[in-house]
């Protein structure tokens, strides 16, 4: 956001609200700034637009198809409106099949009660999944000295391969294969303990919103993730917070 | 089906009340007990008729709420579910296991159970080494929610739901039943009766 002009100037009215929002402001950072509640998962300030998740969708006026409001820059005289029962339905549906594609044994999760996606299904009235459970033969990545992955919990959001390439420099993570067959792989598909590329900076531990990646020794419940953190150092490096010790050297 | 009030002779009937077990650890009945002092409310408005707690083989007609706790795992629990929904006007799923499979769908994804049946009673004890056939029920290919075996009418879900949740449904469901107005809209839910895990 470092394009911002100095003064928000744009009418953007947000269930039935008019606001001023800024030149190239998604609709996502408008509703946040003016404190307007809209689901996200793949999304995380800091990193990249991924869009994939879609829980953050919203009806724009005049437009029948639903928009990921993280996706979608603001133009003038938008109206927007984030929670009509079609909009909670979809995202409820989306919640309800990342569900049944996974296995998700909530009660003995490392992150059960810090889990992004068991407060969207508690946020979305999800008290059953109405989809035939998948019921995937996954597998867990223990190879790494201090770090697993479990696929089992995994809602392919990208946070994690976004972060490491965009904040470690390292791009140990992808996904792998297309469609149901999707999965994170380390490398080209190797034990994450063999990447040499990983630097074991743990930043994808952190802004993991399930229970798939977690520091080795957790046990239910244990693992808390700190996703804010990038949002941190996102804004250190834009205001270049930490190049004075640079310039003192 | 009965009337909800009533029994001819000036006393309000009492609502037909049982819990069921299928494939679940039991942890959810224990959680019920947990109403600790709440059941003897409880009691003042339901007459247990079946469960793990009560003496009875066959699950009884006319029964007005029904807790199922645990999945549809083996054939036993096939027949116990369809026994309950032919009998009982509010069936609520009744913790993860139902609700969701939960612990008990872990063998689900390694498929086929009879690799692990018989490592588990072949391969492995000292001593018979044999699948059982008598007394122990056959398991099913999958381990299943209870929705996907009957209809369900209130979910309750939970690991094991604490007593305060079992509290918040199941007095409100009563209520609601001597009212005689069925089974309320779910939407007085908060969402601390709404939690896997
Ligand atoms: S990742 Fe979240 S939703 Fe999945 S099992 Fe763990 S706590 Fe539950
Ligand atoms: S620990 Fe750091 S370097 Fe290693 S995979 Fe995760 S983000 Fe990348
Ligand atoms: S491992 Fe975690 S961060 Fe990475 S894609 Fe899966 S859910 Fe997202
Ligand atoms: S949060 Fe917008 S698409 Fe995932």
């Amino acid at each position: 956001m470092s394009r911002r002009a100095s003064r928000p100037s744009l009418p953007v009215t947000i269930d039935g609200e008019e606001y001023l929002a800024y030149e190239g402001e998604t609709i996502l950072d408008l509703a946040r700034r003016v404190g307007v509640r809209i689901p996200t998962l793949c999304q995380l300030d800091g990193l990249s637009v991924f869009g994939g998740c879609r829980l953050c969708v919203v009806q724009t006026e005049g437009d029948h198809r639903l928009k990921p409001a993280c996706a979608t820059e603001v133009t003038g005289d938008l109206e927007v409106t984030t929670s009509t029962h079609e909009i909670r339905e979809h995202r409820r549906r989306i919640v309800e099949l990342l569900f049944a594609e996974g296995n998700h044994i909530c009660a003995f999760c490392v992150s059960t009660g810090h889990c992004e996606l068991q407060d969207l299904a508690t946020e979305h009235n999800v008290d059953h999944i109405h989809y035939d459970y998948e019921y995937p033969r996954n597998t867990v990545d223990a190879s790494h000295p201090k770090y697993l992955l479990d696929r089992d919990r995994c809602v392919l959001c990208t946070r994690c391969v976004r972060v490491c390439d965009e904040f470690e420099g390292a791009h140990v993570w992808d996904i792998a294969q297309r469609g149901s067959e999707s999965r994170i792989v380390a490398g080209l598909d190797i034990p994450w303990g063999e990447s040499e590329s990983c630097t074991w900076c743990g930043k994808c531990v952190l802004v993991c919103p399930t229970g798939a990646l977690s520091f080795k020794g957790r046990s239910t419940g244990e693992m808390v993730h700190d996703p804010e953190v990038i949002a941190f150092l996102s804004r250190a490096r834009r205001e270049g917070e930490w190049v004075g010790r640079k310039e003192q050297v | 089906m009965s009337t909800p009030n009533g029994n001819g002779n000036g006393q309000p009937r009492k609502l037909r009340f049982a819990t069921a077990w299928l494939g679940g650890c039991s942890g959810c009945h224990m959680s019920f007990l947990d109403l600790d002092e709440l059941l003897f409310d409880l009691a003042e408005h339901v007459e247990v008729v079946f469960g793990p707690l009560t003496d009875v083989k066959e699950f009884p007609p006319d029964v007005d709420i029904a807790l199922v706790e645990g999945a549809v795992t083996n054939d036993d629990n096939v027949e116990l579910g369809r026994a309950v929904r032919a009998n009982t006007r509010v069936v609520v799923s009744f913790g993860d296991c139902a609700v969701t499979g939960n612990v008990t769908s872990l063998r689900n994804a390694m498929g086929d159970p009879d690799p692990m049946v018989r490592r588990v009673y072949v391969e492995h004890p000292d001593i018979n080494g044999a699948v059982p056939t008598e007394v122990v029920p056959a398991l099913l290919p999958q381990a299943e929610p209870l929705h996907e075996l009957i209809p369900v009418d209130v979910y309750m879900p939970g690991c094991p739901p604490s007593a305060e949740r079992i509290r918040n449904v199941l007095f409100r469901l009563v209520e609601s039943l001597e009212a005689g107005q069925g089974i309320p809209a779910m939407d007085w839910r908060t969402p601390d009766d709404l939690r896997f895990g």
